[in-house]
């Protein structure tokens, strides 16, 4: 690749749409000014603040760690505040998260995504009282939830998966990663009740191990691997409701 | 169209979410945030929250006491002691709440909450999830308000408070996805909306932490409480000042200058690079003054000797930030650091149980001042500050609003939303020239060059000058742009009316402070000055610009001392 000077102009191609007042989004460009460490998110505030007072986008911690500003740029998921423009050449094209309802330009409306997740019990519900102090969990026991913890819940595996482009009602990885969560969890006690409803008609079996929701992450998790082990747990919990000398 | 609820709370960070866990088992309670939740500045909090748990071997000798010992000497005595002891007494168990609803704490070999060093604090009592907890504890949170199905307005931009001449009756929101203006209606108001650090160019806070909801209660009549007091993070990244958690040096990182120096001898030799976050700072600034930074622009924080295998566990999440935006990997390279505006320390004045002068209105977190930081916090205090006094706020607003049969009178609602439309309109009608994003450079540059940490008379008299000269311009604003969705000039005109605000206050404030003490360094007046400044700033809403008056401080039983590390 060319090599970068501070100032060198790149021309952004943003896909614009405001539902309320056009029937089909659109393609805008704008040039803007380039350093070396220059983002994605910073060149969107360029536009914003010089070029386009309507440009609309979400942002919060520019630092990888909110969720907010997942978008899909040249041909990628990523997030725009952790994505260099001098890594992805002089063209960028910036695009909303794709198979998402657009509110405007690359604001999507995460409501389904955001129903989805609270369908799958989001939360520890314990088998017993809590005792005094903290419940003991043993640093392997804590390993088992290892990596799911760090999902920011961005919805960029959510927006990639193909089962979810044809299932409306599909949990998606990023609930079901959210589900194995809780369910390793070993101050988690209603392993039943989230099994019947992984195995439901939406829940996991629509998971066809496409595997992209593991490379759309920008936090480099794996979603379809905690996807599998829900499958083998749903099984052998399921095997041993049926089949007496199982349990 | 008017929402109404029991208990309304602003802001879905940390403090916002426990206070709506509290308050939604006593009343109707809604959060209202300018973000989703789970975008909140909470989340990228790193290193830890602290509580006398005694779980690490070098602790356990902890107490609460020794804890509330620490935060005080901390805070170079400007805390109130009720304050600090109340936080740190209920630590433990706010602490153990969290791991009962399933925080992600990672443990000690026999499986408890597995606890690390950090500055300024007597034993290891950071308990900590990697160099994630702050993602951690806003994920429980927020999973706790999912469980209790509290009522979310997501993307509501809170513009005023619902005033009625003595008591808060809700508030005016921006719905930012539809544009429209809207009442919440409520018999008590908590305000939770974060800190201001967003207002120094080089910050390593969320570009969201611009400090609007304390503006909102300053322009109630609220005062706003020791704002001279801003805390530089020692360890933000270079150049872009992204956080590098204090955990970093707690689990053993080196500060070193250009001159292969662990310089923190020089300053603090017992503590060393453990010493408080002001102390830290100072010192690195007077490297890079003194000439022996690289590039005369930063220091090394040195983790290599730490080994691989200690940074992939315990700091993981600095390895990744390291990669992304340094371009280095710490398990092979020094990271370059340099100090970087991070939390502040006043705010919101209010009582132990988070109520401010103005009836039914409470505060908590970081836009609050209660105080328990004083003129300088200990890292590992803020998310504590949160989820006690988060929980505390909660339970005193729903239990103030069950004593209050009536709500917001219509014709007081109606008045105050055509107050906040013709406001808008106002924007959006302007006929001058201005740059709402200029002057919101102009005011952060103001501040970093001569408000930052190292202060003197001539640089604030010139500052305050500066920033009323942009207050005045500001009635001479370009025309903002009238989109209803999702209309983000519009919500840039409103944070930086707040932050030339703010930057009036805190400027003011420092220079009628004629004394050093904790991050407040006047030049012109060196030493902590205890007969005429062991007293806190008030700042009062007038017109012409802030009038300040003083409160004493509370103190128990630590009598000042000097402060050594």
């Amino acid at each position: 690749m060319t090599k970068w000077k501070n100032g060198d102009t790149v021309s952004l191609a943003i896909l614009r749409h405001d539902p309320g007042k056009m029937k089909e989004p659109h393609y805008e460009a704008f040039q803007v000014k380039a350093g070396k460490d220059t983002t994605v998110l910073e060149a969107l505030f360029q536009i914003l603040e010089n070029q386009d007072h309507s440009l609309a986008f979400r942002y919060s911690c520019r630092s990888a760690v909110c969720g907010s500003c997942a978008m899909f740029i040249n041909g990628k998921y990523r997030l725009a505040c952790s994505t260099l423009i001098s890594e992805l050449g002089r063209e960028v094209i910036v695009q909303p998260l794709p198979h998402m309802p657009i509110i405007k330009d690359l604001v999507v409306d995460l409501t389904t995504f955001f129903e989805k997740y609270n369908i799958v019990k989001p939360y520890v519900v314990p088998i017993k009282p809590p005792p005094e102090k903290e419940w003991i969990q043993s640093p392997k026991q804590r390993s088992k939830i290892n990596d799911s913890t760090d999902c920011i819940l961005c919805a960029a595996c959510y927006s990639s998966c193909p089962s979810v482009w044809t299932g409306k009602r599909y949990l998606g990885p990023a609930a079901l990663l959210q589900a194995y969560r809780f369910a390793a969890d070993s101050r988690d006690g209603i392993l039943k009740d989230r099994v019947a409803v992984l195995s439901s008609e939406d829940g996991l079996w629509r998971c066809h191990t496409i595997f992209n929701c593991t490379e759309a992450c920008p936090k480099n998790l794996n979603p379809a691997r905690f996807i599998e082990n829900l499958k083998r747990t749903t099984t052998k919990e399921t095997l041993k409701a049926r089949i007496p000398f199982l349990r | 169209m008017m929402f109404q609820h029991d208990v309304i709370i602003v802001g879905g960070g940390l403090a916002g979410l426990r206070a709506a866990i509290e308050a939604s088992a006593l009343i109707d309670t809604a959060v209202i945030s300018r973000v989703h939740p789970l975008r909140s500045h909470t989340k990228a909090a790193q290193g830890g929250i602290n509580a006398a748990l005694a779980n690490a071997e070098k602790g356990r000798d902890d107490t609460p006491e020794k804890h509330a010992f620490d935060t005080v000497k901390g805070s170079d005595f400007l805390a109130d002691q009720d304050a600090a002891e109340l936080m740190t007494s209920m630590a433990p168990r706010c602490i153990f709440e969290f791991d009962h609803w399933g925080c992600a704490f990672s443990r000690t070999d026999e499986g408890k909450i597995a606890q690390r060093a950090f500055g300024g604090a007597g034993y290891p009592r950071t308990c900590y999830g990697a160099d994630r907890t702050g993602l951690y504890l806003l994920q429980t949170a927020y999973e706790q308000t999912v469980k209790r199905d509290v009522k979310e307005y997501q993307e509501y931009f809170v513009t005023s408070l619902i005033v009625d001449g003595e008591s808060c009756r809700g508030v005016i929101a921006l719905n930012v996805r539809t544009g429209e203006l809207v009442p919440i209606a409520a018999k008590a108001t908590i305000l939770a909306t974060g800190g201001l650090a967003w207002i120094y160019s080089i910050s390593t806070n969320s570009m969201i932490n611009t400090g609007n909801g304390m503006t909102i209660a300053y322009r109630a009549g609220v005062p706003l409480k020791d704002m001279e007091f801003v805390q530089f993070h020692p360890t933000g990244l270079y150049p872009n000042g992204i956080l590098i958690t204090e955990g970093a040096r707690g689990e053993g990182g080196y500060l070193v200058n250009a001159k292969g120096e662990r310089f923190m001898e020089r300053y603090a030799p017992k503590a060393m690079e453990l010493a408080p976050r002001d102390i830290v700072s100072r010192s690195i600034q007077k490297e890079i003054d003194e000439g022996r930074a690289f590039e005369n622009a930063y220091v090394h924080l040195d983790l290599r000797h730490l080994g691989r295998e200690k940074i992939m566990t315990r700091l993981p999440g600095i390895r990744e930030i390291c990669l992304l935006f340094g371009g280095l990997d710490p398990i092979d390279k020094p990271i370059p650091i340099r100090p970087a505006a991070h939390y502040t320390m006043g705010g919101i004045d209010c009582n132990l149980n988070c109520e401010t002068p103005l009836k039914g209105l409470y505060a908590a977190g970081e836009c609050a001042c209660i105080s328990v930081h004083g003129s300088n916090r200990l890292g590992g205090n803020s998310l504590l500050d949160c989820v006690v006094f988060g929980k505390v706020a909660g339970d005193k607003a729903a239990k103030f609003a069950r004593s209050l049969p009536n709500r917001a009178d219509e014709g007081l609602v109606r008045s105050s939303l055509e107050r906040e439309q013709k406001r808008i309109e106002a924007f959006q009608k302007g006929n001058g020239t201005e740059e709402p994003a200029t002057m919101r450079d102009e005011v952060r540059f103001i501040l970093t060059q001569k408000v930052g940490m190292f202060r003197s008379g001539s640089d604030l008299e010139e500052a305050l000058r500066q920033i009323r000269g942009a207050r005045e311009r500001f009635t001479q604003l370009r025309p903002v742009n009238v989109g209803n969705v999702f209309n983000l000039d519009l919500i840039r005109t409103f944070e930086v009316e707040a932050m030339l605000e703010l930057a009036e206050i805190i400027t003011a404030s420092a220079l009628a402070r004629k004394e050093s003490r904790g991050a407040h360094v006047r030049l012109d007046f060196p030493q902590r000055d205890d007969e005429h400044f062991l007293k806190h700033t008030l700042a009062h809403y007038t017109p012409t610009g802030p009038k300040l008056d003083y409160s004493d401080v509370k103190i128990t039983r630590y009598k000042p001392e000097a402060r050594k590390y």
